[in-house]
């Protein structure tokens, strides 16, 4: 029986692989354009990672400070990223964030309010002004619902808890894609002529991660195996603040704004160590003591940030290195304080409840702590990555024509280490945009029929773990990766433990091409696994490559072995690519040239 | 574990008012709802029995005093100018009095005597004019409602628990009759209001005695403080009614729009999140004002006064 | 300096415990024992996870953030409606077995994984949110924080449907045709209270969603993870607003006269 017979064909003009908040932009846009659009979301819809999101999505819109305009936003942004940032997309990013938060109103999103009824907004770590707009810590459940509910009747049709192993391409377009449902195990193949990846983050190939199963770098992979490049895939931002106790929850996210809302970081001195490192390009916008960091949470324009408030890759690193100066908390992190506002606030323990009614939550059940009176132990935990498949800054296209990516999986805006807050507004402006252009490549090409010869090739590999007996688990093989990238590619990293690196995941390569799966095809979670760990160790491969090739220290990456930033490494991005031969390949590209007048921004805002 | 063929819920055979038009794979998939639990059947390891059994003890005892009480015709006041020196107490239950009981004056009665149109076989009781309205305020009260479903008719028995089968696939909940009637709470509400004023009054004249040359004087015994006490309680219970949270600013989508508002929906809503407690608390109390009376009037007890 | 708590013991002190889990698909199945070494703070879904990895790597489960916050983990622990990922082992009592088994308000597909899709249908039936015209050029609303208050509450739902689970007008009476539970009841309840919409449900909460057939047991607000009123808060607000519309006949006189 032909391979292409047994599977379930499905055929849309654009499909969405991911229904996180990316995906789900990216879908209503595609459909809106007039399109037949499906979505393939690997959980049901709407519990994609998008919900974790806590803290808000920024967007210059000044309700609260009338001092912030898109200039500003695009120079933090800007700064965040250390300038390896694509310049267009940060633009257009800054420029569209706050049509994009009105327009979630408009879909039914409801933000806090400013007294003024306007939205309001919080601030965040490297945002000059209060510029997040927010709904108390759950604004990524907001997003994705609003986006959610509002989608279901734009006539999109919905793949529920359905994964996409590979891309299938045609004559060097993109084709379509093939994976399997849950559900059933049934093979399914859908045929498009554009496909948008929105698959997000990678975190899962990490043991300390914020990210949920699903972050296992489906959307890079994918792109890498169809051909496309893939960019930064060396900076990944480890979160400053995970949980750290007790070891099941050990990396769960405790949101920044904790520290928005007056919540300081201590050692096990009692000392306000982020006070004592300030990086030269922040000194000017931070604050002196710690009566000024309060007065800035209160609201006074006259005053700076308190350096809790810093970029997430300098506080990681500062509580990194509090830890191993043994200056740490009993379980190896250190002390996040929100409590002590009791002395400023007069009902702060509700004041908190209401602000941070999740982290509070989430520490009273999974810890049995009360923030409103004990503090948090945190710790750095794998995040996000600012690296992922390369794209055009104007149309979200890759080098393969029909394959689009964007918001986690897309790299570009982020440059070296994202800013809180850019990644939700970075999901709607370019999820947009991806969708907009998709459904115009889409209009404007004919379908191509899928090879049934490679279709074929894909089936024989997504049932091969039934077909060997006797192999290694599944488990057991992505735990050791997860070990691997912790422990050598890591927060700190050297040229040596990469390289061991390297081999440890060329010899994971070779044990997973051996495992085995029991049982049937109906969700059946081990052979999931298998199938998500030829993803995680393509993308540790790029990551471990891009890494070593990257020989400084700048944003997410901390190179112990060259703990300087560099000039020369400032005008390149590094592209991760499949050679011909099948090897992976890294190169480095010059950064897109920045306008002038965006150049002049910077230079007005440094 | 799985449901025979023909007991398919309609909505996996595809007879919907609606359609899943999503993905026409998944909309046929033929798989079948568990079977009900039977009746007290549940995994529970806890004690969730005890919480519908106090309900059931609770309001089916103070059921079983109100309708004797009512039915008694007698001891429903102290005081009076027949009682030089006590208190005018009168029992909530007949308060309001608008005929007195045969053979008895109380002083209380608005309209006098036994009323001569009453069916001679049926015993006049004033209480049983008056009782049926507080007691619909109750029974079609939201949070009284959903307890005694539970703890008279296990409907359900418990969160998670298997219900009894009697009512088979004919289950009508308050949507048909004729729990549907349950809708005019708010007709009993505004009677209650009225009650709280009627009650208020009461408390007001317990706080009087009259003299042996029959003139009156203010005094404060043991049982004026039960009826001024008594009214408070029933208005923390009244005004925290799912009804009047309604009717004072829930209906209005806009609560910023009138300040006054805002404030009348801010403290409703503060009586509504403990109004269980309150139904408890008043349901209490009212039992003991009348146990009270009740006791004094017929000598067991003597009402003290304090001034 | 604030009060630091009391420093935890980084020796983990384990203990066996007996876990029944049902397995098994829509045809039927059984319960079947596994034994969990449980260490300090662990919850039901480590556990699930440790039988997976170590015993019975084909258990399946339906779980994403671990974090209580997407609402997938949704089971029945003890025979209580839960996240698994919110139950800390060191609540549930001692030197008992634990049982776990899947949602019984909706079809069983294999194990502890359930056939929701039944919600997104109903979801999709709910008019949608129609805003009025915006109040300003740029777009955007003025909307009031004591105004958005109700709808936030319910807007934290995670779509977890627990209190699908265990409303027994789904539950026991298999009202799915007729009842939109809990869920949707709160769902347009939402929409009804947000300032700015326009659209009127409260036709199709009395007609077709079946909201006469709450009895109020509040089993839905107990069991609720995110601890929203749903009960006092959303359900009898809305049979409120259906009484105005349907069911009272001054209001009905009233607006007579005073046409809306």
């Amino acid at each position: 029986m032909n391979a292409l017979d047994r599977c379930t064909v499905h055929e849309h003009d654009v499909i969405v692989i991911g229904a996180g908040g990316a995906g789900l932009r990216a879908a209503i846009e595609a459909s809106a354009a007039g399109v037949k659009v499906g979505v393939i979301c690997k959980s049901l819809l709407g519990k994609a990672h998008t919900v974790m999101a806590e803290g808000g999505m920024a967007a210059a819109m000044g309700n609260v400070d009338d001092r912030d305009n898109w200039e500003v936003h695009f120079a933090d942004t800007m700064r965040g990223g250390q300038y390896l940032n694509n310049s267009i997309m940060a633009e257009r990013h800054a420029k569209d964030a706050p049509a994009r938060v009105r327009e979630l109103e408009a879909w039914g999103a409801v933000f806090d309010r400013t007294k003024e009824g306007k939205i309001l907004q919080r601030n965040f770590g490297g945002h000059r002004y209060p510029r997040l707009a927010h709904v108390g810590d759950r604004t990524g459940l907001e997003l994705i619902r609003t986006l959610q509910d509002h989608g279901i009747h734009q006539g999109i049709e919905v793949f529920m808890e359905m994964t996409v192993v590979a891309l299938l391409k045609s004559g060097g377009r993109i084709a379509g894609a093939i994976g399997y449902d849950r559900e059933r195990g049934r093979l399914r193949v859908w045929k498009a002529k554009a496909v948008i990846l929105a698959t997000g983050g990678l975190g899962r190939a990490f043991r300390i991660t914020s990210n949920s199963w699903e972050g296992t770098g489906d959307g890079q992979a994918l792109a890498y195996h169809a051909g496309a490049e893939l960019l930064d895939m060396e900076f990944v931002q480890f979160h400053p603040t995970g949980m750290v106790w007790p070891p099941s929850v050990r990396g769960i996210l405790v949101t920044e704004g904790v520290r928005g809302e007056g919540g300081v970081l201590r050692n096990s001195e009692g000392k306000r160590f982020m006070f004592e490192d300030i990086p030269d390009a922040y000194k000017a916008q931070v604050a002196t003591n710690e009566e000024e960091g309060w007065r800035y949470v209160c609201g006074d324009k006259n005053a700076l940030r308190p350096p809790e408030l810093l970029t997430r890759d300098h506080v990681a690193r500062c509580i990194n290195r509090e830890v191993k100066a043994g200056r740490g908390s009993p379980h190896g992190g250190v002390f996040l304080d929100i409590g002590w506002i009791r002395e400023k606030l007069p009902n702060a323990s509700d004041h908190i409840k209401r602000k941070l009614p999740s982290m509070y939550h989430q520490f009273k059940q999974l810890a049995g702590v009360d923030i409103t009176s004990e503090t948090m132990e945190v710790g750095p935990t794998t995040h996000y990555s600012m690296g992922g498949v390369a794209v055009d800054g104007q149309t979200q296209a890759s080098c393969v024509p029909g394959l689009f990516a964007s918001g986690e999986c897309a790299a570009g805006l982020h440059g070296a280490n994202r800013l809180g807050g850019n990644s939700l507004s970075d999901l709607v402006v370019f999820g947009k945009l991806a969708g907009e252009h998709a459904a115009r490549f889409a209009k404007a090409n004919k379908a191509v029929e899928v090879d049934p010869a490679e279709v074929e090739a894909h089936v024989a590999a997504i049932e091969a773990p039934f077909s060997r007996s006797g192999g290694e688990n599944p488990y057991a093989i992505h735990a050791a990766l997860q070990d691997t990238m912790q422990d050598l590619v890591g927060i700190v990293r050297t040229q040596s433990e990469m390289e061991r690196a390297l081999e440890a995941i060329a010899a994971l390569h070779a044990r997973h091409a051996k495992s085995s799966v029991t049982g049937h095809r109906e969700y059946n979670p081990g052979w999931h696994t298998a199938l998500d760990v030829g993803c995680m160790l393509t993308i540790s491969e790029a990551i471990t490559r891009c890494a070593i090739e990257r020989k400084e220290s700048r944003g997410a990456q901390f190179r112990e072995d060259f703990p300087q930033k560099c000039a020369e490494c400032a005008t390149f991005n590094l592209i991760a690519k499949k050679a011909p031969d099948g090897s992976m390949e890294v190169h480095r590209r010059p950064l897109v040239p920045t306008r002038p007048d965006l150049a002049a921004v910077i230079e007005k805002m440094k | 574990m799985a449901l025979p063929s023909e007991r398919k819920p309609p909505f996996l055979r595809g007879s919907l008012h609606f359609r899943y038009s999503w993905d026409p794979l998944m909309s046929q998939t033929p798989y079948s709802l568990p079977q009900p639990r039977a009746f007290l059947e549940t995994r529970r390891t806890d004690r969730w029995w005890i919480v519908p059994l106090l309900v059931l003890a609770g309001f089916g005892a103070f059921i079983l005093y109100s309708t004797w009480a009512a039915f008694q015709a007698n001891n429903y006041f102290i005081g009076g100018a027949s009682q030089p020196g006590v208190q005018m107490l009168l029992s909530p239950f007949y308060s309001p009095v608008l005929w007195d009981a045969k053979g008895i004056h109380s002083g209380h009665a608005w309209f006098g005597d036994a009323p001569v149109w009453w069916p001679a076989w049926l015993l006049f009781s004033p209480a049983l004019l008056i009782l049926p309205f507080p007691a619909g305020f109750r029974f079609t009260c939201y949070y009284y409602r959903g307890a005694y479903y539970k703890a008279f008719w296990g409907d359900p028995a418990g969160c998670a628990v298997g219900e009894p089968k009697f009512r088979g696939t004919s289950y009508r909940g308050e949507q048909k009759f004729p729990l549907i009637f349950q809708n005019l709470h708010r007709y009993f509400l505004y009677v209650a209001i009225a009650f709280i004023g009627l009650l208020a009054w009461d408390g007001y004249q317990s706080l009087w005695h009259f003299n042996a040359d029959g003139s009156r004087s203010l005094g404060v015994s043991v049982g004026t403080i039960v009826l001024v006490l008594n009214p408070i309680l029933l208005g923390l219970y009244t005004f925290g009614c799912h009804c009047w949270r309604h009717l004072v600013g829930g209906k209005h989508d806009c609560l910023s729009c009138s300040s006054a508002r805002q404030h009348r929906y801010k403290v409703v809503t503060w009586l509504n999140q403990r109004h269980m407690l309150f139904a408890w608390i008043s349901l209490f109390f009212v039992g003991f004002t009348d146990i009270y009376v009740r006791l004094c009037a017929s000598g067991t007890w003597t009402d003290w006064r304090i001034l | 300096m604030p009060p630091i708590h009391a420093p935890l013991s980084t020796a983990t002190t384990t203990r066996r415990v007996e876990f029944r889990v049902w397995r098994g698909d829509s045809s039927g199945g059984q319960f079947q024992s596994y034994t969990v070494e449980v260490t300090e703070g662990m919850v039901v879904l480590d556990c699930i996870h440790q039988i997976q990895a170590s015993q019975a790597s084909d258990l399946a489960v339906r779980w994403n953030c671990k974090a209580g916050k997407c609402g997938s983990c949704s089971a029945e622990i003890n025979g209580q409606p839960r996240l698994m990922c919110m139950t800390r082992m060191d609540t549930l009592p001692d030197g008992q077995p634990v049982t776990v088994e899947p949602m019984r308000t909706f079809p069983s597909i294999r194990d502890l994984v359930t056939d929701v899709s039944w919600n997104f249908r109903v979801k999709k039936r709910i008019k949608p949110f129609k805003p009025r015209k915006p109040d300003n050029p740029d777009g955007s609303w003025t909307m009031f924080q004591v105004d958005v208050d109700r709808v936030q509450e319910f807007r934290k739902c995670i779509e977890c449907f627990l209190c699908q689970d265990v409303c027994h007008v789904l539950r026991d009476h298999h009202k799915h045709d007729e009842f939109i539970g809990p869920r949707f009841l709160m769902y347009s309840a939402m929409l009804e209270m947000n300032p700015l919409d326009t659209e009127n449900r409260i036709a199709d909460l009395k007609h077709h969603d079946g909201i006469g057939y709450c009895n109020i047991g509040k089993c839905c607000t107990k069991v609720c993870p995110e601890h929203i009123g749903i009960t006092d808060n959303a359900i009898i607000p809305m049979k409120e607003r259906v009484v105005d519309e349907f069911y009272d006949p001054m209001t009905r006189l009233f607006r007579m006269f005073k046409p809306r």
